[in-house]
C-alpha cells in the first residue's frame, strides 16, 4: 500500500469521529499550549536579563578585586594602569569604592561612591546625558566634583536639574557636574544609584589609600582565559604568597551562571509541561486502544482482503500521530496567543522562539508515535479469522 | 462449462487441522483431500460444526493447516508467513462473506477498491477497475452510496464486486445467501451462476442443500471428514474414516 493512501485513509477515519478526535487531542493540546506559554515566559525573562547584562558591557569585561593581606592592601593608580599593557586588554578603569552619606537640602541618604578615572566611561560603558564627565584635570587637582546616577538625581533633587548644584558627601561640598544615563538594575546593584567622583578625591573622602578594584575591558572575549592568566600572574608578583589577596572575576562567567539559572528554570517548566504531554499521550493511547477493539471487524475485513501487518500498523500509527500532531499544532497556536496575553497582563517580556515551536510539534508527534505503537501493533497482530468473527 | 481446462487450482492432501482448547486438543479436520480445477463451481455443504468454516478459512488462507498440504494455484500455502498469506489472499482469492463484511463508512466503490488499495494500484486504475466490477453486478448507479443506503441484496452484490475487482482466480463464498431473504438469495445465486458461466472458479460453502444444488459439483462435510459423490472418492473415504455416508 502506498503511504499517501495510508495518510488519506487515516485522516478520513480521524475526521469520521470528530468529537472523539477533539477530546483525545485535548490533553496534547493543553500540554503543548502550557509548554509554549511557560517556556516563552522564562525565555522572555532570560532575554531581558541578558540584554541588561550585555548593556553593561559585561561580556568583554574582567574585574579584579583586591582585598589585601598584610602590608600591601591595594595598588596605586599607576600600578593599576600598568595592567593596560597586558596583551588583549583594551582599557583599564581603576576604582576606589565605598559608601557615603549624600545630602542635598534636607534630604540625606547613603549611596555607593566610586572614585574613578576618565577611562570609566569607556570601560564600563556608562555615558552621561547631561553636563560632563570626570576628566584627568579633576584627578590632578583633587577637584570636588561628582557625576551622579539617575536614581540619585531623582532622590535628592526631585524634579530640579542637578547639574551645577552642590551636594554634601559626608559633609564635604561636591559640585554636581554631570548626570549619568539610566542603566537599570545589574548584577552589582543598580548603576543608577551611584555617585562618581575623581579617584584622587575619593581616596581622601573614603580615607582609603589605593585602588580596590580594577575593571578591564578586553578586545577578544575568546582569549579571555589567557588574559586572565596574565593578570593573575601580575597580581601574584605583587602579592606573593597570598592568593587570597585578589580575585579576578570574569563577567562572562557570572553571565553564564545567571544564564544557567534561567536555563534551569526553563527546563524545569518544560519538564512540568512534558508531564502533561505524557498524560496527553496516554489519553491518545487509551482512545486508540478503544478504537482498535471497536474496529476489530474492520481490521479483519481489511486483512482478509490482503492488508499486511505493516499496512494496518501504518494506518493506526498515522491516526495516532495525526491526532497528537493536530493537538500539538492547535496547542502551539493557543500557547502563542496565551504567551502574548501573559506578557501584556503581567507586564513581562515573553518570547516564542521558532526552535521551541518546532520542538513542541516534534515532541507531540513523537508522543503520538510512542503511544500509538502499542495499539497499532495490537491491531496489526490480530488474526484475520478471529477479527472477522468479532462483532 | 466445467472441466473445460483441467488445470488444477486447489490441491489439498491429507489436510489436518487441530485446535487447542485449554488442555484438550480438538481435531476439526481429518485427512481431507480435495482437488478443484479451474472453472469449477464447487459447493462444500455440511451442518454447523462439521468443520466447513475451518475448511473455508484454510482454503481462504485466513488460517493455516496443522499438517497436510494445500497448494493454491501451484503454491504451497502451508508454512507461509502472515505477510505472504495476505499477499495470496489479495491476489488469488475473492471473498464473499455471509454478513457482507463491507466497511460502513466507505461508499460502495471505495469498498470495492479496498483489495486494489492493498495491491498498491494507482488511484485512477483502482477507480476504473472498481467501477467495472460494480457494472458487472449491475450496481453502477449506486457507486457512491454507503452500505447503509443499500438493500441486503445490493450490499451482497457490492461484496461480490469487491471479490471480483482484483480479478482473482477463485471466488470463495461463505453462506452468501445466509443473510438474505429467499428471493434476493436466488438473485445472488443467479449472479454467481452467471459468473461461473463466464469462467470464474467458485467455491461455495453452505449448510443449505438447496443452495448447494446450484453448484455443479457438491462435496459433503461431516465431523471433519469430506466426502464426494464420485464413486471412487466415496469408497476411499468410507474405508478410511469408517463412517456412514450421508447420501
Amino acid at each position: 500500500m502506498k503511504l499517501s493512501q495510508a495518510f488519506r485513509m487515516a485522516f478520513k477515519s480521524v475526521l469520521a469521529n470528530k468529537l472523539r478526535t477533539a477530546l483525545s487531542m485535548l490533553g496534547m493540546l493543553i500540554g503543548v499550549a502550557t509548554v509554549i506559554a511557560l517556556v516563552s515566559m522564562s525565555e522572555g525573562s532570560s532575554r531581558q536579563v541578558q540584554a541588561q547584562v550585555e548593556s553593561l558591557g559585561a561580556a568583554n569585561m574582567l574585574q579584579v578585586t583586591i582585598t589585601g593581606r598584610g602590608l600591601t592592601t591595594s595598588l596605586s593608580k599607576d600600578e593599576a594602569m600598568e595592567y593596560g599593557d597586558i596583551d588583549n586588554v583594551e582599557g583599564v578603569s581603576p576604582i576606589v569604592n565605598g559608601n557615603a552619606y549624600a545630602k542635598y537640602g534636607t534630604t540625606s541618604e547613603s549611596y555607593t561612591v566610586e572614585g574613578i578615572t576618565p577611562e570609566y566611561a569607556d570601560v564600563r560603558n556608562v555615558s552621561f546625558v547631561e553636563g560632563r564627565y570626570i576628566v584627568d584635570m579633576d584627578l590632578t587637582n583633587y577637584n570636588k566634583v561628582a557625576v551622579i546616577g539617575a536614581n540619585v538625581a531623582s532622590d535628592l533633587f526631585d524634579t530640579e536639574d542637578p547639574v551645577g548644584k552642590t551636594l554634601l558627601l559626608n559633609g564635604n561640598r561636591y559640585k554636581v557636574v554631570g548626570l549619568l544615563e539610566t542603566k537599570g538594575d545589574s548584577l552589582n546593584g543598580s548603576a543608577d544609584d551611584k555617585i562618581l567622583i575623581p579617584l584622587t578625591t575619593a581616596e581622601r573622602l573614603l580615607s582609603s589609600k589605593g585602588v580596590k578594584s580594577i575593571y578591564l575591558k578586553i578586545t577578544d572575549t575568546d582569549k579571555s582565559e589567557a588574559t586572565q592568566a596574565l593578570i593573575t600572574a601580575k597580581l601574584a608578583a605583587k602579592f606573593p604568597n597570598s592568593t587570597n589577596a585578589y580575585r579576578v572575576i570574569d563577567q562572562q562567567e557570572s553571565m553564564e551562571t545567571l544564564g544557567s539559572i534561567t536555563q534551569t528554570m526553563t527546563s524545569m517548566m518544560a519538564g512540568i509541561a512534558a508531564i502533561s504531554l505524557v498524560v496527553g499521550g496516554i489519553g491518545i493511547m487509551n482512545i486508540m486502544l478503544v478504537s482498535v477493539t471497536e474496529r476489530t471487524r474492520e481490521i479483519g475485513i481489511r486483512k482478509s482482503l490482503g492488508a499486511k501487518r505493516r499496512d494496518i500498523l501504518t494506518q493506526f500509527l498515522i491516526e495516532a500521530v495525526a491526532i497528537s500532531g493536530l493537538g500539538g499544532a492547535i496547542g502551539i497556536a493557543i500557547g502563542y496567543v496565551a504567551s502574548h496575553i501573559i506578557g501584556v497582563v503581567m507586564d513581562t517580556e515573553t518570547a516564542v522562539s521558532f526552535a521551541m515551536v518546532v520542538e513542541a510539534f516534534a515532541f507531540s508527534a513523537g508522543v503520538g508515535v510512542i503511544f500509538g505503537i502499542f495499539p497499532a501493533n495490537k491491531a496489526a497482530r490480530l488474526r484475520p479469522v478471529d477479527a472477522l468473527r468479532h462483532d | 462449462m466445467s472441466h473445460n481446462d483441467n488445470e488444477v487450482l486447489i490441491e489439498i492432501e491429507k489436510l489436518v487441522k487441530t485446535y487447542r482448547m485449554g488442555q484438550e486438543t480438538v481435531q476439526v479436520l481429518h485427512d481431507v483431500d480435495l482437488t478443484v480445477n479451474k472453472g469449477d463451481f464447487l459447493a462444500i455443504v455440511g451442518p454447523s460444526g462439521s468443520g466447513k468454516s475451518t475448511m473455508m478459512n484454510i482454503i481462504g488462507c485466513l488460517d493455516i493447516p496443522t499438517s497436510g498440504s494445500y497448494k493454491l494455484d501451484g503454491v504451497e500455502v502451508k508454512g507461509l508467513s502472515d505477510n505472504k498469506l495476505a499477499a495470496i489472499r489479495n491476489d488469488k482469492i475473492g471473498f464473499i462473506f455471509q454478513g457482507f463484511q463491507l466497511l460502513p463508512k466507505l461508499t460502495a466503490i471505495e469498498n470495492v477498491e479496498l483489495p486494489l488499495v492493498y495491491r498498491g494500484l494507482s488511484n485512477k486504475e483502482r477507480r476504473k477497475r472498481a467501477a467495472e466490477a460494480l457494472r458487472k453486478v449491475g450496481l453502477e448507479e449506486r457507486m457512491f452510496h454507503k452500505p447503509s443506503e443499500l438493500s441486503g441484496g445490493q450490499q451482497q452484490r457490492v461484496a461480490i464486486a469487491r471479490a471480483l475487482a482484483g480479478e482473482p482466480p477463485m471466488l470463495l463464498a461463505d453462506e452468501p445467501t445466509g443473510a438474505l431473504d429467499t428471493r434476493t438469495g436466488q438473485e445472488v445465486l443467479a449472479l454467481m451462476e452467471q459468473l461461473h458461466q463466464q469462467g470464474h472458479t467458485i467455491v461455495l460453502i453452505t449448510h443449505d442443500m438447496e443452495v448447494a444444488a446450484r453448484a455443479e459439483r457438491v462435496v459433503r462435510m461431516k465431523d471433519g471428514v469430506l466426502t464426494e459423490d464420485h464413486a471412487e472418492r466415496r469408497e476411499r473415504r468410507e474405508a478410511f474414516a469408517g463412517i456412514q455416508d450421508g447420501i
